[in-house]
């Protein structure tokens, strides 16, 4: 059993949902970073993203879209986002996912990556522009380190290719809300609600939530059929309204326990 | 209906050996899945081609003529010199062929709205010219960079009744656009058909981009073969992503003794860093849904290309050149941009004919192998596109005291 799916035995036998906590490497530095992971851990999330930036994140809308620039011009790399994740585990044991785009990490070369990985505390990951019928040059090296390989499915999925990425990965299934960027939204359509309770039926693994949730009371609502949500740009935005100023960590603390809250 | 084509390439999942297929977010795979579908039905729909068939005659102006120039062939005092006259064709350039190819498909998949990217705007205009003609509303994303060098081509869209988007992000240019043509289809994508003008992007792309430009090929052979009695010796295109070079050497790969060569574009020169030569100086990597060549750096991210053609001035290059060139089929090569430039007063004053600056790379390096070569020997260039829309970068250099000559 991989720390992630330990931590969703233990909210589930809680009777709680969890929290997914997304917020890129580096952004804006990487010493100021590191304190941004370390408040979100200890004001309650339950699995952290770790975004490795990327020059050409077509998937992002422009919050984490600035965010990777951020970090890019901080010298963020894939190497510097494992010495991140080294270090906040000396202090922390909450499962971190590597989330990104495929070509920094191909660029690393999987199979040294994964090993990497492992060693400094990775625990799974997220590759947003590799669909699982492209996985078979990565999944050797993921599965020898013994990380989890978190799968996506969209709106536009369908229920045959859900079931497909759901066998193929591991973890939890990241379920994307509405087709489009990801950004804070003031809310999600109506639709959500069904083809979240349709999809957690149907999935082997644990449902996290993302794209647009950006409020405890979205998080709540995104989570009913649900085992976890994912909040990212509402996020990254205290970061960037903060940067390294002392007060973000604080921010960042305070809105990741209203998060918490809501799912409890 | 055209044979298929090229010795099986790509495989099912659109692999071109280890390049190509479909590096996409999941929210656009199902649309990539569907667009393969209403693709391989229609390119073997007997009626489909009927339709192309007649507006590629009689809206494209197709067939474009083979033309022997006879002027530059004396001048360079080698090989024999033919032009494919692709600036001839309806808008100005062979992108009208995959417009008019994809265009007919958006109409046969319902689709209610097309998006497009540019880089010179030749894609632009041939997407909203398409657009016109089908009465299907318009948006094309273009580089903040490109608007401004190619405004001609932005006014032309604008009349043509398209919206052009024009992106501020990155080195804004070529790729920029693609990253905000994607972020639109991703958000739009169960009504909205993005029309790719390029041999890139993920699998349907590549191929069916050069199934609809392969038409340059299947004319200029059979021209070719009535001019010289057999296939020349060595054919010619310029590489942004592929698509006027991958239409024209799609008919010769069955021609192994007919050498292929892209030409790139070599920018202030290859050691300045400042080029868009891809397969010359990339490394392998993942960039708008395929494995390809890319500029980048150690960490993998993504360099800026540049050329003095918006069209070449691309940090990717098609999956299928990418296989080309590991296989040794064709050969690439640049041109700087200074040399472009000789090539385009080459051909207006030996031959009147005046190129876009992007296939002046093509002339450029055509001449000169032509130099090098026997008088028994030909050359044929693709000329993908006129040089009306270059004007402005023209007229900025020469009172910048940079002529061409």
């Amino acid at each position: 059993m991989t720390a992630i799916d330990a931590a969703f035995r233990r909210l589930r036998a809680s009777g709680e949902r969890g929290l997914v906590v997304y917020l890129t490497a580096g952004d804006p530095t990487p010493a100021a970073s590191l304190r941004y992971l370390r408040a979100a851990a200890d004001a309650g999330a339950d699995i952290i993203e770790v975004g490795v930036p990327f020059s050409d994140p077509t998937a992002d809308g422009p919050t984490i879209e600035a965010a990777s620039r951020r970090a890019l011009s901080s010298g963020m790399n894939v190497a510097g986002a494992l010495e991140l994740v080294r270090r906040f585990r000396g202090t922390h044991a909450t499962p971190v996912v590597l989330f990104g785009y495929y070509n920094p990490f191909y660029r690393y070369g999987w199979p040294s990556l994964c090993k990497d990985a492992r060693e400094a505390g990775v625990d799974g990951f997220l590759v947003v522009d590799l669909p699982f019928e492209e996985r078979g040059e990565v999944s050797p090296s993921i599965r020898k380190a013994g990380l989890d390989w978190i799968p996506l499915a969209a709106p536009t999925s369908g229920m045959a290719r859900v079931r497909a990425v759901d066998r193929a990965g591991s973890g939890f299934l990241y379920l994307i809300s509405v087709t489009g960027v990801t950004g804070v939204r003031k809310s999600l359509p109506p639709e959500v609600a069904a083809w979240t309770r349709k999809v957690a039926k149907a999935a082997r693994l644990p449902v996290a939530v993302g794209f647009g949730i950006s409020s405890p009371a979205m998080a709540a609502a995104a989570t009913r059929h649900a085992d976890a949500a994912v909040v990212g740009s509402a996020c990254v935005k205290i970061v960037e309204r903060n940067g390294r100023g002392p007060r973000g960590p604080a921010e960042l603390s305070r809105f990741v326990r209203s998060l918490k809250k809501a799912l409890r | 209906m055209p044979k298929r084509k090229g010795k099986g390439m790509p495989d099912p999942a659109g692999h071109f050996g280890p390049f190509g297929g479909r590096y996409v977010a999941e929210t656009l795979m199902s649309a990539l899945i569907e667009l393969e579908k209403a693709y391989k039905e229609a390119w073997r729909d007997r009626s489909f081609h009927l339709e192309l068939d007649g507006l590629l005659k009689n809206y494209a102006g197709r067939p474009t003529p083979l033309y022997f120039a006879e002027r530059l062939t004396e001048k360079a005092g080698g090989a024999r010199i033919y032009i494919k006259r692709e600036d001839l064709a309806h808008t100005g350039s062979h992108k009208i062929n995959n417009t008019l190819g994809q265009g007919l498909l958006a109409r046969r998949m319902g689709k209610r709205r097309i998006i497009a990217e540019t880089g010179a705007g030749q894609h632009g205009v041939a997407t909203a010219t398409v657009c016109a003609r089908m009465g299907i509303p318009c948006e094309i994303y273009m580089g903040e960079e490109d608007v401004r060098r190619q405004s001609h081509n932005v006014f032309r869209m604008r009349l043509l009744g398209a919206r052009v988007n024009p992106v501020a992000s990155g080195s804004r240019t070529l790729k920029d656009a693609m990253n905000e043509a994607l972020r639109d289809w991703v958000t739009n994508v169960r009504t909205t058909y993005y029309l790719i003008g390029s041999t890139a992007g993920p699998h349907p792309y590549p191929e069916m981009v050069r199934d609809f430009q392969s038409v340059i090929g299947r004319e200029a052979l059979p021209q070719f073969r009535k001019a010289e009695g057999k296939p020349p010796t060595a054919v010619v295109a310029c590489v942004g992503g592929g698509s006027n070079a991958m239409g024209i050497f799609t008919s010769f790969l069955r021609y192994p003794r007919v050498r292929l060569y892209g030409v790139e574009a070599g920018g202030l020169g290859l050691s300045s860093g400042k080029h868009g030569a891809t397969l010359s100086r990339g490394k392998v990597g993942v960039l708008h849904g395929s494995k390809s060549f890319l500029l980048q750096d150690a960490d993998g991210q993504i360099l800026e290309a540049h050329s003095i053609s918006a069209g070449l001035d691309y940090p990717g290059v098609g999956p299928e050149h990418a296989w080309l060139k590991e296989t040794g089929r064709a050969k690439y090569v640049s041109v700087t941009d200074a040399q472009a430039l000789s090539g385009f007063s080459l051909l207006s004053r030996y031959e009147g004919i005046q190129p876009a600056l992007e296939s002046s790379h093509a002339v450029a390096f055509a001449y000169r192998l032509a130099k090098s070569m026997r008088p028994s020997e030909t050359v044929l260039v693709n000329l993908s596109g006129r040089g009306d829309k270059d004007m402005g970068i023209l007229m900025e250099l020469r009172e910048g005291g940079r002529d061409g000559d």
